[in-house]
């Protein structure tokens, strides 16, 4: 079985954020950039499924050169092969498209995507690759096993889960819970700097989303912060009660 | 105007009220709104006609008798196509998030997900959503023609219109190659989902212990709400991960969201800071999550909670 794991580059959650003069992206500068968390459980979850059916494991990114640095953790860790796809575009549609070309190219049976990318949130991308395959998508999996061509998941949803079949190939997204990542080893890393990255080029489709503009959340909550007396808990509940109307 | 297709989900056997939200959003950039639902029945969809939408195109095609996103996609664009709409509209739901994208392509559509608002003054669609853990908002507008949205669920507010509600009964042809199906939902029993309830009662590591956590779930139920953790006392065992709530967990919007003992890491803050109203009880003053909240207490969990418990007991 030949799985491909898409992972992707984000700022740090802690970084502070502020808005770039042109007003529509945010200043590079001071930001720390990581490996997606949730992609740390794609990784994994790529190379347990080796590790049981075997098959090869390849990661692949699509972005600027810096996020090569990703796909060392990536063979750190211990996937086969990564796969660099140069790209500047932030547009969710022209990324998918590159990981359908590559996917293609790769003759993969199945691709794993983390939850979400934490820098848009935008819980999009595994579903554009199954949309652009026409191949079946399950996405937050927790728990997930695979026998023969046989896929069998568990999801989560609003107030449950669901046990949802299916078959390869086809495109899963995985979530915390699923396994616990593996940390790679100091030679490890030494040995990933050293590997080959296998460059790709952007198939380059137009994008279809565009920023307008950035701003900062302003805050328009109250902030009445009061103290631990029975005067201020009855006052919180008179509050919530009279002002809020919530209770 | 161009038309715009809302596309409905139940609960039960009422319409997630999320889909209601849905339908005065679109209502609030287009005139002409239009649905479309799977094998619901006239009874649960007359709700929709209260909340204004004039027609419902309700699909019974086997292969929709249960929910399978290829086959739901499929049929949702094929509604689209044949009522002329160049506009679909989701709530980002857990079916939702996974549908919209896929639809998107089949429809030809830019999508944007899980925006908070939608404004039509410039005679295109712009929408906003938060970005970097809710540290920052984007307004993105769609190149496409047609266009895909969705919308997080208890943003948009409901509001009723009653109209006359046309249900038509569709079978639409679509060819389903391999495509998933749902063997079976476990429902958290007797227990209410963070992702469902309107007051949640979370709790952090302020509580201390495990067995502190009767705390939160005898807050939670004074207030008819729902228990949530931070994450570190769901990775420290004390709480099941279903009840986490924050960037690796549940994005949740409740009317009111309490959290105790959460001290407001900005992690914790992308997953509820979009809440309508925000208490914080924090022994801290200087607790990150004050700066987010409403009304706060400053004070030790294990001394406020009883209280407040108690006081809304009393005036039940
Ligand atoms: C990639 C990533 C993703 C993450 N995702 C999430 C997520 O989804 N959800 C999430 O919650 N976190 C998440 N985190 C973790 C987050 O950074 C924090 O570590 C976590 O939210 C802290 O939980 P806490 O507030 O319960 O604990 P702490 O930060 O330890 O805070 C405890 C608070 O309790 C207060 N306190 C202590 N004793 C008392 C008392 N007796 N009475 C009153 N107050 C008291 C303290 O003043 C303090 O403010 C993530 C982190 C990373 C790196
Ligand atoms: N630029 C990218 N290159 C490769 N994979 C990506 C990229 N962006 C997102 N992904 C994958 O898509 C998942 C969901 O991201 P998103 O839909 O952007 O929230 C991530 O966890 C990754 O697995």
């Amino acid at each position: 079985m030949n799985i491909l794991v898409c992972i992707s580059q984000v700022p740090d959650t802690t970084t502070k954020i502020t808005v770039a003069d042109n007003g529509n992206s945010i200043n590079p500068q001071g930001v720390k950039f990581i490996l997606n968390p949730y992609d740390e459980y794609t990784i994994e979850e790529g190379l347990q499924l080796r590790e049981k059916l075997g098959g090869t494991v390849t990661a692949i990114t699509v972005g600027n050169v810096s996020s090569q640095e990703i796909l060392r953790t990536a063979l750190a860790m211990g996937v086969d092969e990564a796969v660099h796809v140069l790209s500047d575009s932030k547009d969710a549609f022209s990324v998918a498209n590159d990981i359908v070309d590559a996917a293609k190219a790769l003759s993969i049976d199945l691709i794993l995507f983390g939850r979400q990318s934490i820098d848009f949130d935008s819980f999009q991308m595994a579903s554009t690759v199954a949309g652009l395959l026409e191949q079946p998508i399950v996405t937050m999996v927790s728990s997930l096993t695979i026998s023969g061509t046989s896929v069998s998941t568990e999801r989560d949803v609003e107030g449950g889960k669901e046990v949802v079949e299916t078959s390869l190939p086809c495109v899963i997204s995985v979530q915390k819970g699923i396994n616990s990542p593996r940390y790679p080893k100091l030679p490890d890393i030494m040995k990933a700097k050293k590997r080959t990255i296998i460059e790709r080029s952007s198939v380059n489709v137009a994008s279809r989303v565009s920023t307008v503009s950035i701003e900062l959340p302003s805050s328009k909550r109250a902030g009445i912060i009061l103290g631990d007396s029975d005067a201020d808990i009855s006052e919180l509940v008179r509050l919530l009660h009279e002002e809020s109307k919530v209770i | 105007m161009s038309t715009i297709l809302v596309v409905l989900e139940s609960q039960g056997s009422n319409l997630r009220r999320a889909s209601l939200e849905a339908i005065t959003a679109a209502k609030s950039v287009s005139s002409s709104v239009i649905g479309v639902a799977f094998n619901l029945s006239e009874q649960t969809l007359s709700v929709a006609g209260e909340y204004g939408l004039a027609k419902v195109s309700n699909v019974t095609n086997a292969e929709v008798s249960s929910y399978s996103t290829v086959a739901y996609a499929k049929a949702i664009t094929e509604v689209a196509n044949s009522s002329n709409a160049s506009t679909i509209i989701f709530s980002a739901t857990a079916h939702g998030k996974e549908l919209a994208p896929y639809v998107a392509v089949l429809f030809n559509a830019g999508y944007a997900s899980d925006c908070i608002a939608l404004d039509n003054a410039s005679g295109q669609i712009t929408a906003k959503r938060p970005i970097y853990a809710g540290k920052a908002v984007e307004t993105i507008t769609i190149s496409t023609e047609k266009k895909v949205f969705s919308l997080r669920p208890n943003i948009f507010t409901a509001t009723k219109a009653p109209t006359s509600l046309t249900v038509e009964s569709k079978n639409v042809s679509i060819s389903v190659g391999t495509t998933s199906t749902v063997k079976n939902t476990i429902r958290n029993e007797g227990k209410l989902d963070v992702l469902e309830a309107d007051i949640i009662v979370s709790g952090g590591r302020g509580l201390k212990a495990p067995e502190h956590f009767h705390l939160v779930e005898e807050l939670a139920s004074a207030f008819g709400g729902a228990v949530g953790a931070s994450r570190a006392v769901v990775d420290a065992g004390w709480r099941p991960h279903g009840e986490q709530v924050g960037q690796t967990g549940k994005t949740v919007s409740p009317n009111l969201y309490v959290a105790c003992g959460i001290s407001g890491a900005v992690q914790h803050l992308a997953g509820m800071s979009s809440s309508k109203v925000i208490v914080a009880i924090n022994k801290d003053k200087d607790a990150p999550i004050f700066k987010v909240a409403d009304y706060g207490l400053v004070g030790d969990v294990f001394d406020i909670l009883p209280k407040l418990t108690a006081k809304l007991q009393s005036i039940k």
